[in-house]
């Protein structure tokens, strides 16, 4: 699988970040990062708490701005346009996938929830709205659970339930990249493996940012693996070489060893 | 030292009783001037409510001659039309106004704007409502009469369009509090999903805060409803069912701001004019009562 993604790697990349620096007002959050994310693999992102591993994905699809007083320096691409000059920021985000570590459901029904990125996106035929909800739960390994009570609030759901809703609610709109921020910090173990399986699964049709705070869970699922700390890029590249006994860094050997600090 | 320390915590346990005491007094007594002014007004208007008055014709009939020396009649049909068509006309004009401001201001103007626009509309609030009347009775009058080439410009849309003036700080203020209540996690995760600014408000926003904006919209009509100097100015105060928002009419509170005076305490018109405080009594009720069900009912879906 790994021999695969280096492979890949000789392709175009679908993401581009070139020394990208961003502020908190005057305290940096990440300090002039560069990398490139290529189509079609699971990047794993590891690192401790404050890293910036969040303030990276926020980045990406332009949610960073609704915080006040954030600066953004450098550039990062997608399909070769400057997310932050680009004209049509909404047209951005459809592109882009979101699961926040905790699963937000809008107060709307579980179908209202998947259907509501397709609906903004000027979808209106039922038929078609059903079969993109049918689909994307499915995708989500929800469907079963959920199929016959589609009209219930999706609050109502259990904290696991609710983050597959929101992972079927992120592929509504048939994203090209997926970021998942720290999915499993409100999922139980079991729900955890399901969503991990989900995620080999849609491999196929699109590219995984997947911000962990398992370690052992981007050994498990990336083709190649970042590791990031204080705000900085350690280092990145294969997992078999990030997890190996000799990582570019002492730092990341520290850290995925768990004898770190 | 000692001394004093012991008597502070000893005071203590007193100073909080005290206080408990005084917030259940608080609470008891606004319960029973409540009552006390159901009961004061239900026993003014009683007698001749039981035993004397037609109830059928109090409440269909349009005549209303309480003052004829041969022939008193007590008719509060064009008085409820009065009341429910210029608050319906008020409420056409300020929830739109309202709820669009309150949308405004919560999620689109800039912070420095919003302050300056609060402070606005607590002035607005803050106008006495014989002001607004003289407004009616002033410019708004005036207004109607060149605009709509009216004969005489005090009619029910000068009230309505004061008695709007005057709700609108209402529906604005707690329907922004009901807005300010939605989690900002709803808006990023919705705008995440590719929606726009206005998309959010009406699919996520609006759904969310149905609570608190119904609530804003009731209270606003409350208002409208137990309003009396303003209409009483603007309206005509005349006894008539409104053909449009041209026609003179006459509110409910009105007629009793502008006739108790000029009765004798006791008689059959004194007593009619407390009936009709029970009939507002009741209205008020109802309304509140529908508001409480179709809140709860949403509650418990
Ligand atoms: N809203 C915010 N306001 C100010 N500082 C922030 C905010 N969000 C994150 N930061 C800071 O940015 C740095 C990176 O945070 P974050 O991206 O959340 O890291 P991670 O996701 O790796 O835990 C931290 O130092 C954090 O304190
Ligand atoms: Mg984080």
């Amino acid at each position: 699988m790994n021999t695969n993604s280096d492979r890949r790697s000789h392709t175009a990349p679908i993401i581009e970040i070139n020394d990208l620096t961003v502020r908190y007002g005057d305290k940096p959050a990440l300090n002039g990062i560069s990398f490139d994310v290529y189509k079609n693999e699971i990047l794993g992102i590891i690192g401790p708490a404050q890293s910036g591993k969040t303030t990276l994905l926020k980045v990406i699809n332009r949610t960073l701005e609704f915080t006040a007083g954030t600066t953004v320096e450098g550039s990062v691409k997608l399909d070769g346009v400057d997310v932050n000059t680009v004209g049509d920021v909404y047209g951005l985000r459809r592109k882009i996938g979101m699961v926040l570590p905790l699963p937000v459901g809008l107060p709307l029904s579980i179908y209202d929830n998947v259907a509501f990125a397709p609906r903004t996106a000027g979808v209106r035929a039922k038929s078609e709205l059903d079969e993109i909800v049918e689909r994307c739960l499915q995708q989500a390994a929800l469907w079963d659970e959920v199929k016959d009570r589609l009209n219930t609030l999706g609050t109502k759901l259990s904290g696991g339930q609710q983050q597959r809703l929101t992972i079927a609610r992120a592929l509504s709109h048939q994203p090209e990249i997926l970021c998942l921020d720290e999915f499993s910090i409100a999922v139980d173990p079991i729900t955890t493996m399901r969503i991990e399986d989900v995620l080999k699964e849609l491999r196929a049709e699109m590219t995984i940012l997947l911000v962990t705070n398992l370690v052992q869970q981007a050994k498990r699922l990336a083709n190649r693996t970042a590791f990031m700390l204080n705000g900085d890029l350690v280092e990145i590249d294969t997992t078999d070489v990030i997890f190996s006994d000799s990582p570019g860094s002492q730092a990341t050997y520290d850290y995925v060893n768990g004898t770190f600090g | 030292m000692n001394i004093l320390r012991k008597k502070s915590t000893a005071n203590l346990p007193f100073s909080e009783t005290a206080i408990e005491l005084f917030i259940r007094l608080c609470g008891i007594s606004s319960i029973l001037f409540v009552f006390g002014i159901f009961f004061f007004v239900f026993r003014e208007g009683a007698g001749f409510l039981f035993n004397g008055l037609d109830v059928k014709e109090f409440l269909t009939s349009v005549e209303w001659q309480p003052t004829s020396l041969n022939n008193k009649r007590y008719g509060a049909f064009a008085l409820i039309v009065g009341t429910f068509s210029v608050t319906i006309l008020a409420m056409c004009l300020a929830v739109p106004f309202g709820l669009g401001a309150a949308v405004f201001v919560s999620e689109f103007c800039s912070p420095k704007f919003r302050e300056t626009f609060k402070i606005i509309i607590e002035l607005l609030a803050a106008i006495p409502s014989v002001v607004w009347g003289f407004i009616g009775l002033t410019l708004m009058n005036q207004l109607i009469i060149v605009v709509f080439k009216a004969p005489i410009g005090l009619t029910m849309l000068n009230g309505g369009i004061m008695l709007a003036l005057m709700s609108v700080p209402i529906i604005v203020s707690i329907a922004e509090d009901a807005l300010k209540a939605v989690p900002d996690s709803y808006r990023e995760a919705a705008e995440a999903l590719g929606a726009t600014r206005w998309q959010v408000v009406y699919r996520v926003l609006l759904p969310a805060a149905k609570n608190g904006l119904l609530a804003a919209v009731l209270l606003g009509a409350a208002r409208s409803i137990g309003e009396t100097m303003a209409v009483l100015m603007a309206t005509g105060h005349s006894v008539n069912i409104p053909s449009g928002p041209l026609s003179w009419i006459r509110t409910l509170t009105a007629t009793i701001a502008a006739e108790l005076g000029e009765v004798a305490r006791g008689d059959e018109h004194y007593q009619v004019l407390f009936i009709i405080g029970i009939l507002l009594f009741t209205i008020t009720f109802v309304v509140n009562l529908i508001a409480d069900l179709v809140i709860k009912g949403i509650r418990q879906e």
